[in-house]
């Protein structure tokens, strides 16, 4: 029986949170910076569980189909992505912000339909049916904050950290839309096969939310 | 019009421009996504397994049913969650312009014929074999047009159906070649037990049976606030999604919910026995358990059950029971069965496709020629002519045998080995 475990995690701020947890379960990748080694699987100091790098849109679809046994993902991407064909047995609390509508203090869409451009666009579908609002969505990969600036849409739908690009490029937070912070997620058959691991894997990761809690 | 025209214009000239030859609209084989044809080891690998599966639920004594590729929407959804729903694809009958679908899922046409049709007092075993067509893929194959094998029993309602099926399902999935087998037992009547118990409404229920199915500990946590239920169903229903892993979940689950209410410890006590069971008709496959398992829950009642394999991130084949879906063809009856698609058994299969052997025959018009052949033919050979003046020899067209004339006498001689031949 194979008893190894991969995990997919993205490069940058997700993964730099995610050292100390898996620091905490006993996991050390060998090269500390994918970064700078640009490796896509990393060894770690236990011969049995591997870390792959992926872009953090990527993650669930690893995971889903058992390409990783578990992943480390954003709330924003799993609400985008339809996590029924995932676990997520625990939130990790790291990589915290907030998916939120933002624009010009003064928007209004006059009656007409609003249009908001982000890359959220089940998200941003949902929250507006929600409330009983039809609006017009344009999908963007990137420099959301523009869009208001050039009149292509109304309002922008993203992740909200700090609020500085907001700033800089004058507009506001009007309104939130979820909290976000990341997940762990695993696959269904590896959570049921490989239940050991898993299981204490999980275990030890919460320990280490607890305690990072405090 | 004119506007697409335009585009496409500046579309071929941009293709132009790149490739520094116009392109030509040779793209007419492409099949729709998720659309595909399996081509001749494939094909002959996938109608093979039909037959020796088809074979072995004659030999545990399930009757083959053949049910339609349409039919009205009205008896196709009846009974069953939005998922099927969305699944299924739409046509208008030209004759009365009523609503067809096209079978999504042949599970409930079978549970039709046994409640309308066969009105059987005994038990009733059937099973089928068919392509259904979904709307969007679902699961690893990506394929939209999956072909369905199952099996059904109907009329009987204790745990011993169950097991049956259960032990039916992994034979079936050995006789296919799939290696290293692994099962998951769960049982609908937990959670439902539970959720009955402390009261939740309908809305209240969907909503935290959605978070439990994705284990997710946060989400149920927010929802269970929200519901205003006591500390005790909160720390329970935390609890339960924690209750997967080996047989000690069992024992386990034996004091976490020791205060659940009947209908929990019921439902538990049949996991009990069919795993007790399981374990003795199946001591080498190895059984896992998920007390929060709901695979099915809109019309699932009883035991639920899948197969997952090392490497393959997804099940392989399900079932459990549905005890109530007859009633809406106007008569309930116990109900357990299983399914899985062929499509997906072929690529996990570690069977190599089948290789063929053939006979080359000369083409001439000696009767004993003919005779050969056909006594070959008879006996199980492939004997394949060698039509005058055409292109390729013997291998090409996959022989490794031939028939000749030695001393008047037709014969079948092996082939001389690539090397000889120089």
């Amino acid at each position: 029986m194979n008893d190894s475990l991969t995990i997919a995690v993205s490069k940058g701020r997700i993964y730099k949170d995610a050292l100390p947890l898996l620091a905490h379960a006993g996991i050390v990748p060998k090269d500390a910076d994918p970064e700078a080694s640009r490796k896509l699987i990393l060894e770690t100091n236990l011969p049995t569980i591997k870390i792959v790098i992926i872009r953090t849109a990527d993650v669930p679809t690893f995971v889903e189909y058992g390409a990783a046994d578990l992943g480390i993902a954003g709330k924003d991407v799993l609400m985008e992505y339809g996590g029924e064909g995932l676990y997520e047995p625990l939130d990790l609390e790291i990589a915290r912000c907030r998916l939120m509508v933002a624009g010009f203090p003064s928007t209004s869409s006059d009656g007409c339909r609003l249009r908001v451009a982000t890359k959220y666009v089940t998200s941003t579908r949902r929250y507006y049916a929600a409330q009983g609002k039809q609006v017009e969505i344009i999908k963007l990969y990137g420099s959301m904050e523009l869009a208001p600036i050039v009149g292509l849409a109304d309002v922008i739908v993203d992740l909200v950290d700090t609020g500085n690009t907001l700033k800089a490029n004058g507009l506001l937070p009007l309104e939130t839309i979820a909290d976000i912070s990341s997940r762990l997620i695993v696959n269904k058959a590896s959570m049921k096969m490989k239940h050991r691991q898993v299981k204490t894997l999980v275990e030890r990761m919460a320990e280490a939310v607890e305690s990072a809690r405090l | 019009m004119l506007a697409t025209v335009d585009v496409e214009m500046r579309i071929s000239c941009i293709t132009v421009q790149q490739n520094h030859k116009p392109m030509i609209d040779n793209n007419r084989w492409l099949l729709p996504e998720g659309i595909e044809e399996l081509l001749p080891p494939q094909a002959e690998h996938l109608e093979r397994l039909r037959r020796q599966l088809l074979g072995l639920f004659h030999s545990w004594g399930y009757e083959l049913v053949i049910t339609p590729l349409v039919e009205y929407v009205g008896s196709l959804l009846i009974g069953r969650g939005d998922d099927l729903d969305l699944q299924t694809y739409k046509l208008t009958d030209q004759l009365n312009g009523r609503l067809m679908g096209v079978r999504a899922d042949i599970t409930p046409q079978v549970a039709r014929i046994d409640a309308h049709h066969l009105k059987r007092e005994v038990p009733t075993r059937l099973c089928y074999v068919g392509a259904v067509l979904h709307t969007r893929p679902e699961g690893f194959s990506a394929t939209r047009e999956p072909i369905q094998v199952g099996a059904e029993l109907y009329g009987y309602p204790g745990i011993e159906g169950d097991v049956e099926v259960l032990h039916l399902m992994v034979e079936t999935l050995i006789t296919t070649g799939v290696e290293n087998i692994h099962i998951d037992l769960g049982h609908v009547g937990i959670l439902r037990g539970l959720a009955t118990e402390a009261g939740l409404n309908g809305e209240q229920e969907a909503a935290l049976f959605e978070a439990v199915q994705r284990k997710a500990k946060p989400d149920m946590m927010v929802l269970l606030a929200e519901s205003g239920l006591g500390d005790k169903w909160c720390s329970l229903f935390m609890a339960l999604v924690d209750l997967y892993g080996d047989e000690t979940v069992l024992t386990e689950a034996q004091s976490v919910l020791r205060d659940a209410g009947s209908q929990v410890q019921g439902a538990l006590e049949e996991l009990r026995k069919v795993a007790a069971e399981a374990r003795r008709r199946l001591p080498l496959t190895p059984l896992h358990y998920d007390l929060a398992e709901l695979r099915g829950y809109q019309y699932k009642t009883g035991i639920v059950f899948a197969a997952f394999v090392p490497g393959h991130g997804q099940e392989l084949a399900r079932g459990g029971r549905y005890d109530e879906v007859g009633r809406v063809y106007g008569r309930a009856r116990p109900a357990t069965g299983f399914s899985t698609d062929l499509k997906t058994l072929i690529r996990v299969s570690a069977e190599e496709p089948y290789e063929t052997h053939a006979i080359l025959a000369p083409y001439q018009t000696d009767s004993a020629l003919q005779a050969k052949i056909e006594q070959l033919r008879k006996a199980g050979e492939r004997v394949i002519s060698y039509l005058p003046g055409q292109r390729g020899d013997e291998r090409e067209q996959g022989c490794d045998r031939k028939i000749v004339l030695r001393e008047g006498e037709w014969e079948v001689v092996r082939l001389e080995a690539p090397n000889d031949m120089r």
